[in-house]
């Protein structure tokens, strides 16, 4: 019965997205205040719905409800309720329902929130956001029915797969959906805009929060399930390149694009057409990412499980959805004249630069994920593109932009002085050298680039809070004074400072941990030792070990270093019966500079163990450096000019709102 | 007026990207290219499996065409496949087995349950013979030449369509 509800609140709400979808447009074209005025009970109508559909559905999990279809492919009665609850979103119909939850979420909340937007606009925002949601509704009912029955119920369910019982990845998918999902507010900002024919600062001011709180959940998210990949899956690994992932990666890259281009906008009023464009982009590479995998034209380890059927529908929505905003951006934009001149060196300049990067960096990655796939089009043979590739074209255009990460906030904006702002950053400079050096020192063994690369970690981390300390004339003025300037910069200089530091911060991680791993694959008895980058690793015991739904073994392992103990560890071997799978259950200690890591393999059958030990320098700065940036955007978040004044359109000149300083 | 091309160009591209995806959408995911295509076989030496028997190495695959098929007995699709592994080895095609990452007691068992399909059968039981042949999941099928080189990878379970499609005609054509 409940479960019927939700597939009603899902039916209704198709309808309500409809009438959303085209009654508030028709409205905000023919100027009609009632009209326009139904969005918003209809957005907030939505979620109610949806959220009644979601919940059935995690009830049907909760009480283990095996005539749902759904529940009886992905849960079992002997699972933890967490991940019961987890389950929901642990499957394709789940997590599609996960989708519209998030997206109607948003869409209420600009129809809750958004009073101070312009009501034609707000109108238009909000019927945009209808026609996504009407799209897949639609998806869901005809083609992933979460709530379908299947009779007769089986005695059980087939459980969820092992590797996702797990809290990193329970809390994974949501994240990333919040994220990708948080890009459909820009995009459909971006379409009403179109529609209007009016980009303003105002207009890049009403974006840019829904952006960097998307841009945040999306950060988290991937940091999420690059550190569940790094954790559970035993390889050490923290990044595959894996179609999946670069499918996060993509729209992660083109919204940090965007982020900064917005900035242009709202500050100087220029790249108008250019960031309108980003904002479509980001989220039709959300969608691309979200579907592609889900279609079967992409294949992956961590895909869901593909069906022709939906192919068709998905790609359909697709063009619907990216084609339609192309086409009105191809007809409309050209009218978007831009109205803020400025040099090539000068911080627009330097934005513009990091967008050209940027933008570069997602389509190599797209075409790195399609190139399979164009190739196999056009009758070629069939390939696969792995980390090679990526790693090759990715660093020439990274490190470019990680350069100019510090110098941008330097530059004034219209016309800056490159040689003056270089000269402010001797310290970032000495910093980068200091660091390359002491790298040298620690391993001279070590590859160039990556003695290099910690110099331009340095140099970010540095160059970042170098930019702060400019600003407030730390130690050249009283420091009453620099208390002062403290307390009235703007939140979002804070919040840009931590988030280039937090990318210093996970390109020392990904270096070192890429350039110096030392890995240590063997067979070991119980009491055996063996060395490991200067500690010394004791294999105790393997004992047998047991929990609510699984078997397998834990071994005991005594990490010392000069006979001084350091820590004990506990990786394990579990086997899911009514799954059927194994999954490794790995051990790490961290120190926060480095990680050590072990895996128990499988027995020799003679009394030894094949183990897996890792020693992972600077790892965990991976993740921090992600957590980092994600307070930095947190901080520029919570920016009063965000909150208050902000979204009235006529007392905003363009450029006039500048921190002071520049 | 080149102007406006410009703005086009975005919706252009995607219309490529469509085009793709549509001519992808009848790709079989299944099909996964396999570097070893084309390359010698690698080298390696395997424990036998069954008590008293020769186990497998690189040397066995050559002087004739083989088929190697990687197997466990906790994979539910190499169940599927097993039958027709049986009529393979009836219709007088050698096969070999590199069992797979499984407790030898079991595969035992599994053999005696569902009969006995391969001529050899190398017990891998770390899996790191299967790494480098690239196994990356149960069951895989490799056709090996005379000369023992790879010639042909069947990812995931055979089917009779596969195998009178594709394996039969290489076996008989690389026999000649």
């Amino acid at each position: 019965m409940i479960a019927e509800i939700g597939h009603f609140a899902l039916v209704l709400a198709l309808c309500v997205a409809l009438v959303q979808a085209s009654v508030p447009l028709w409205g905000a074209a023919r100027g009609n205040g009632a009209l326009m005025a139904l969005a918003r009970p209809a957005a907030q109508a939505q979620f109610v719905l949806v959220l009644v559909a979601f919940l059935a559905l995690m009830y049907a999990f909760a009480s283990s409800d095996f005539s749902v279809f759904v529940v009886a492919e992905n849960s079992h009665s002997t699972m933890p309720l967490i991940y019961k609850l987890a389950g929901v979103w642990g499957n394709h119909e789940g997590s599609m329902v996960l989708w519209v939850l998030i997206l109607t979420f948003f869409g209420a909340g600009v129809a809750t929130f958004g009073g101070n937007l312009p009501p034609s606009l707000q109108a238009r925002v909000l019927s945009v956001q209808a026609m996504i949601g009407a799209g897949f509704f639609a998806f869901i009912l005809f083609t992933s029915d979460p709530l379908a029955r299947v009779l007769p119920p089986p005695a059980d369910g087939r459980g969820l797969n092992p590797l996702l019982q797990d809290p990193g990845l329970a809390s994974h998918p949501p994240m990333l959906y919040l994220g990708y999902v948080g890009f459909s507010m820009a995009f459909s900002f971006a379409v009403a805009a179109l529609i209007e024919g009016r980009v303003d600062a105002a207009w890049a001011r009403w974006v840019r929060p829904w952006t960097l709180a998307a841009w945040c959940a999306l950060t988290l998210g991937i940091a999420m399930g690059s550190w569940w990949a790094y954790y559970t899956l035993g390889w050490g690994g923290f990044w595959f390149w894996d179609p999946v992932e670069n499918a996060s990666f993509m729209p992660w890259l083109a919204g940090t694009a965007l982020l900064h281009s917005a900035i242009v906008v709202e500050k100087r009023d220029a790249l108008k057409s250019w960031t309108i464009l980003l904002a479509i982009v980001t989220f039709s590479l959300s969608l691309i990412g979200t579907f592609l995998v889900r279609s079967g034209v992409l294949t992956s380890v961590h895909a869901f499980a593909t069906d022709p059927r939906r192919g068709v529908f998905i790609l359909l929505l697709l063009v619907v959805a990216i084609g339609g905003s192309l086409l009105l951006y191809a007809l409309r934009a050209p009218a978007l004249q831009p109205s803020g001149l400025f040099a090539p060196v000068s911080r627009e300049g330097a934005l513009l630069l990091n967008n050209l990067l940027l933008a570069s960096a997602a389509a190599t990655v797209l075409i790195g994920t399609l190139y399979p796939l164009f190739l196999d089009a056009i009758g070629g043979p069939k390939i696969s593109v792995g980390a090679p590739y990526f790693n090759m074209t990715f660093t020439p255009l990274m490190t470019p932009l990680l350069l100019a990460v510090v110098v941008g906030p330097f530059l004034a904006w219209k016309r800056a002085d490159l040689l003056g702002a270089l000269q402010r950053l001797w310290v970032a400079a000495l910093a980068a050298l200091a660091a390359a050096l002491v790298t040298l020192y620690l391993h001279s063994g070590g590859p160039l680039l990556a003695v290099l690369g910690m110099g331009l970690a340095a140099w970010l981390v540095v160059g970042a809070f170098a930019e702060l300390a400019e600003r407030l004339k730390l130690l050249r003025a009283p420091w009453r004074e620099s208390w002062q300037r403290a307390r009235n910069l703007p939140r979002a200089n804070y919040g840009m400072a931590f988030a280039h530091a937090g990318l210093g911060f996970t390109l020392a991680g990904i270096i070192a941990m890429t350039a110096w791993k030392v890995e240590l694959i063997q067979v070991m008895h119980p009491g055996e030792t063996v060395p490991l980058a200067g500690l010394s690793v004791r294999l105790d015991s393997v004992e047998p070990h047991s929990g609510a739904n699984f078997e397998g073994q834990r071994a005991t392992f005594t990490v010392s270093r000069d006979k001084r103990f350091v820590a004990a560890m506990f990786p394990e071997k579990r086997n899911f019966p009514v799954a059927g799978q194994d999954t490794t259950e790995t051990a790490i200690h961290t120190s926060g500079f480095a990680d050590i890591y072990a895996v128990l393999g499988d027995s020799d059958g003679k009394g030894g163990w094949t183990v897996r030990l890792y020693y992972n320098p600077l790892a965990p700065f991976i993740w921090f450096g992600a957590v980092v940036m994600v307070f930095g955007g947190l901080i520029s978040l919570s920016d009063r000019r965000y909150r208050v004044g902000a979204p009235s359109r006529r007392r905003l000149p363009a450029g006039v709102a500048t921190a002071p300083g520049d | 007026m080149r102007r406006r091309l410009i703005f086009i160009l975005p919706a252009l591209v995607f219309l490529g990207l469509v085009a793709a995806f549509y001519a992808g959408l009848d790709r079989d995911p299944q099909l996964v290219p396999s570097a070893l295509i084309g390359k010698p076989v690698p080298q390696f030496a395997l424990p036998a499996l069954l008590d008293g028997n020769a186990g497998l190495k690189t040397a066995d695959l050559k002087g004739k065409v083989v088929l190697v098929n990687v197997f466990a007995s906790w994979c539910v699709p190499c169940r599927a496949e097993h039958p027709l592994l049986m009529r393979l080895a009836k219709e007088g095609l050698e096969l070999d087995g590199i069992n797979y990452k499984d407790k030898p007691e079991d595969a035992k068992l599994w053999l005696v349950n569902l009969g006995d399909p391969y001529k050899r059968i190398g017990s891998d039981l770390e899996g790191t013979v299967g790494i480098d042949w690239g196994v990356y999941g149960v069951p895989e099928t490799f056709v090996v030449d005379r000369a023992g080189t790879i010639r042909f990878k069947q990812v995931g379970p055979l089917s009779p369509g596969v195998i009178n499609d594709t394996i039969v005609p290489l076996v008989r054509q690389l026999s000649k």
